[in-house]
């Protein structure tokens, strides 16, 4: 494999030193700018444990409880900073338990770096204590992985890791090293990579295609913005606005691409989706351009395809060229960075408003909130509802907090009602649906933006999937809000056994222990709310708190999460009720 | 709308690396494709590879596949073409008893009119190799059946497009990005 290295590189070790290649391990993560990880340790990892506790002034290492939790937390700082997120891991069990979380990352483009420790190379593909094939493993869930089996391979295969990781569309990659490698020594020098030979990570921007998608914007009675990560991830939020703005189109969100412009922009018309806003929903299908940017068409969004946006023109902008064309067929594919490219469309859009077509998704809006929101977040039944507890978030945190959601029915609840007023704000699973993701992430995302708050609100069900990660809090003194909306159900699956397998509550109900004893055991500050009354006054204490907090909320057994298109069903017909 | 499903035969080059070929065969993997013949070698380029495979899809499928192949880091190009655009042959290894070779002379009739090479001759057995098409090799196969074969092996496709295939351009702006 051919690479390009920088001439130059910064706070870069190139002089050459003789070292182990676990030294060269830890130097290659300063190198590459790495302040902290979240790992493991473990047997066939030690070397580099061992050199690691030689430089913790420099690298922060984070001892998560389970290596999902290192994964998760590492996906969590990756989102929030923007920057390659770093867990580390033993052989074997230690490596596969990093699985969950690179495949997460992978569906969701997260710049993951994973190091694992391997068997001697001599014991490879031999059954050795605590083998597995991590490199075939890996391979269909992350952008790149190799094994190093030699010292002298290991600068060039980490510069590479992060150069892949981070650059073009992001990802996960795996680089497994073996125990002989960490152990023998090498002559040691850093060069980052910056370009791999038959990778090209950003296609250029054709300025045809631009014109061509301006031209079709210009022209469009009804033209509607779908949007999701890659606005983010390309750091084009800027750009977004000013494009949604001069073209006055409505605007919709992937739940990927949410925050990326304010809630309160008065052309920010909602999320699109399976559990989104009602008229973004509805309209897909009445409008004349569909305009998608960076969002992969993912079924959660389209509903059935057969009849999703038939009627309209399809431009696409997005970095990948594969997902031109692979749910939805494109009339104009516009490749690149979306921040180049956005701010290459704004130079050719006219000035324009679409104030009757606007007005469609108010009407709609206020259709949704008389049937759906208002019992949501202002509920006037006994029970508690999800809705409001987000109400009271953002009342304390002025929508500016970092909203770390776990997966089902409050993630839905959260993306809905959450007020994003800050960019690279709401941190979630999204493609894999990964339960048990919002806890150790939200540690992550605290170690990255120590100096917001951070908010993770989790199922009852999700927070018991790496409820251990509490001692990692503990431990770290990571001042994460922790709510937990207690409805002693798997909440979404009970939703659909309610609608679709005649209530047959089959191994939903949870008996759950008391939540408030674990955390306070851990030494985490806690408190239950089970009435209204003490709602307000338990989050603004929560959101006082200079340190981690837990906080249960017991909310209504059985509530739903509306709008919904049903699995399946065109988001013509997403249902209110 | 319903696609015919044709015989499509993909190539793919690449980078010399260990488990690219885990890669590339999960992408069909996933999808649920059958590969009919997978035929990797070096390519006309030093240091870089070819794979040639072929499949029975649809050419939206053959699109959407060749642009995930590309997505692969160590890819370096992929191409999907038809029968009709490419040259491609395959080849098959039959071991018969020698006895046979005396006893039965239509064997030497098949032989001869099949334009089949003998490749080894000894007291136990024979070797036969013949490259061609696929329905070539399987009519040879039929007729050498009724007088029993010891082995056979057929390889994969092996393909070149008709047209040039401009790899070392890609390659070349590859290296000057």
């Amino acid at each position: 494999m051919k690479t390009q290295t920088a001439d130059k590189t910064k706070e870069v070790a190139n002089k050459t030193e003789h070292i182990t290649g676990s030294e060269a391990v830890i130097k290659s993560l300063i190198a590459e700018g790495v302040d902290v990880l979240y790992g493991y340790p473990g047997g066939a990892i030690m070397p580099v444990y061992d050199e690691l506790f030689k430089f913790q002034d420099q690298i922060h290492h984070v001892l998560t409880r389970h290596e999902q939790g290192a994964a998760h937390a590492a996906q969590g700082y990756a989102r929030i900073s923007g920057k390659v997120g770093v867990a580390m891991a033993t052989s074997g069990p230690g490596a596969t338990n990093l699985i969950t979380g690179i495949a997460d990352a992978q569906i969701d483009s997260t710049p993951l770096v994973c190091i694992t420790g391997q068997v001697a190379s001599h014991l490879l593909g031999s059954d050795a204590f605590q083998e597995t094939d991590i490199v075939g493993i890996s391979t269909p869930v992350t952008k790149w992985n190799c094994q190093v089996t030699k010292a002298s391979e290991i600068p060039a295969a980490l510069a590479k890791a992060f150069y892949i990781a981070r650059s073009g569309r992001p990802g996960p990659v795996l680089v497994d090293i073996t125990k002989d490698a960490q152990i023998s020594e090498l002559d040691f020098k850093y060069e980052k990579c910056v370009g791999v030979r038959s990778y090209k990570p950003i296609p250029k921007t054709n300025p045809d295609s631009v014109k061509a998608a301006a031209e079709l914007i210009n022209n469009a009675k009804k033209p509607f913005i779908v949007w999701g990560q890659g606005v983010i991830l390309g750091e084009a939020e800027a750009e977004l606005k000013t494009v949604i703005e001069k073209s006055g189109v409505p605007a919709a969100w992937t739940i990927l691409g949410a925050s990326a412009l304010p809630t309160s922009h008065p052309l920010n018309v909602g999320m699109v989706g399976m559990h989104g806003n009602y008229a973004p929903n509805k309209l897909t299908n009445e409008c004349d351009v569909l305009i998608a940017i960076g969002m992969r068409f993912d079924d959660r969004v389209t509903g059935d395809l057969n009849t999703y946006a038939k009627q309209a023109k399809v431009i696409h902008f997005d970095i990948d060229p594969a997902e031109i064309d692979k749910n939805v067929k494109t009339d104009i594919a516009v490749l690149g960075n979306s921040k180049e490219s956005l701010a290459m469309l704004a130079e050719v859009l006219n000035e324009n408003s679409h104030d009757s077509w606007l007005q469609k998704f108010k009407d709609l809006y206020k259709i949704e909130y008389e049937k759906v929101i208002k019992d949501d977040i202002e509920p006037t039944k006994e029970g508690l509802t999800m809705g409001e507890v987000l109400k009271q978030i953002n009342i304390e945190s002025e929508g500016k907090a970092a909203i770390v959601s776990d997966v089902g029915q409050h993630q839905m609840i959260a993306c809905r009602y959450a007020d994003f007023n800050v960019t690279k704000s709401n941190i979630t699973s999204g493609g894999l649906g990964t339960m048990g993701f919002a806890l150790p992430a939200a540690i992550g995302a605290k170690m990255a933006a120590p100096e917001r708050e951070v908010v993770a609100i989790i199922g009852d069900g999700g927070y018991q999937m790496n409820i251990q990660e509490l001692g990692t809090i503990f431990q770290t003194k990571a001042a994460v809000k922790i709510v937990v909306l207690n409805n002693e159900f798997l909440g979404m699956v009970r939703q659909w056994q309610q609608l679709f397998f005649d209530k047959r509550y089959a191994s939903t109900e949870m008996t759950n222990p008391d939540f408030v004893t674990i955390a306070k055991g851990y030494h985490i500050q806690a408190k239950r709310v089970e009435k209204r009354e003490d709602l307000a006054e338990a989050v603004k204490e929560m959101m006082a708190s200079k340190e981690s907090y837990f906080l249960e909320v017991c909310v209504e057994k059985e509530d739903n999460v509306f709008p919904m298109v049903p699995s399946g069903a065109s988001v013509s017909d997403i249902r209110l009720s | 709308m319903n696609e015919d499903i044709k015989t499509f035969t993909i190539s793919v080059y690449t980078e010399n690396n260990i488990g690219l070929l885990n890669r590339i065969s999960a992408i069909f993997q996933r999808r649920h494709i059958n590969i009919e013949s997978l035929t990797t070698s070096r390519s006309e380029i030093d240091g870089v590879n070819r794979f040639v495979i072929v499949v029975n899809i649809t050419e939206t499928n053959a699109k959407k596949i060749v642009k995930q192949i590309e997505k692969q880091v160590e890819a370096i190009r992929a191409y999907y073409h038809t029968d009709d655009e490419t040259i491609f042959t395959e080849s098959c290894m039959f071991k018969i008893k020698s006895s046979l070779l005396f006893d039965e002379p239509q064997i030497q009739n098949i032989i001869k009119e099949s334009d089949t090479r003998i490749v080894t001759v000894n007291r136990e057995f024979f070797v036969l190799e013949k490259s061609g098409r696929r329905h070539e090799i399987e009519a040879l196969r039929r007729d050498l059946n009724v007088f029993g074969i010891m082995q056979f092996v057929r390889s994969g496709r092996i393909a070149v497009t008709k047209d040039e295939m401009k790899v070392t351009e890609v390659l070349t702006a590859f290296n000057n990005q």
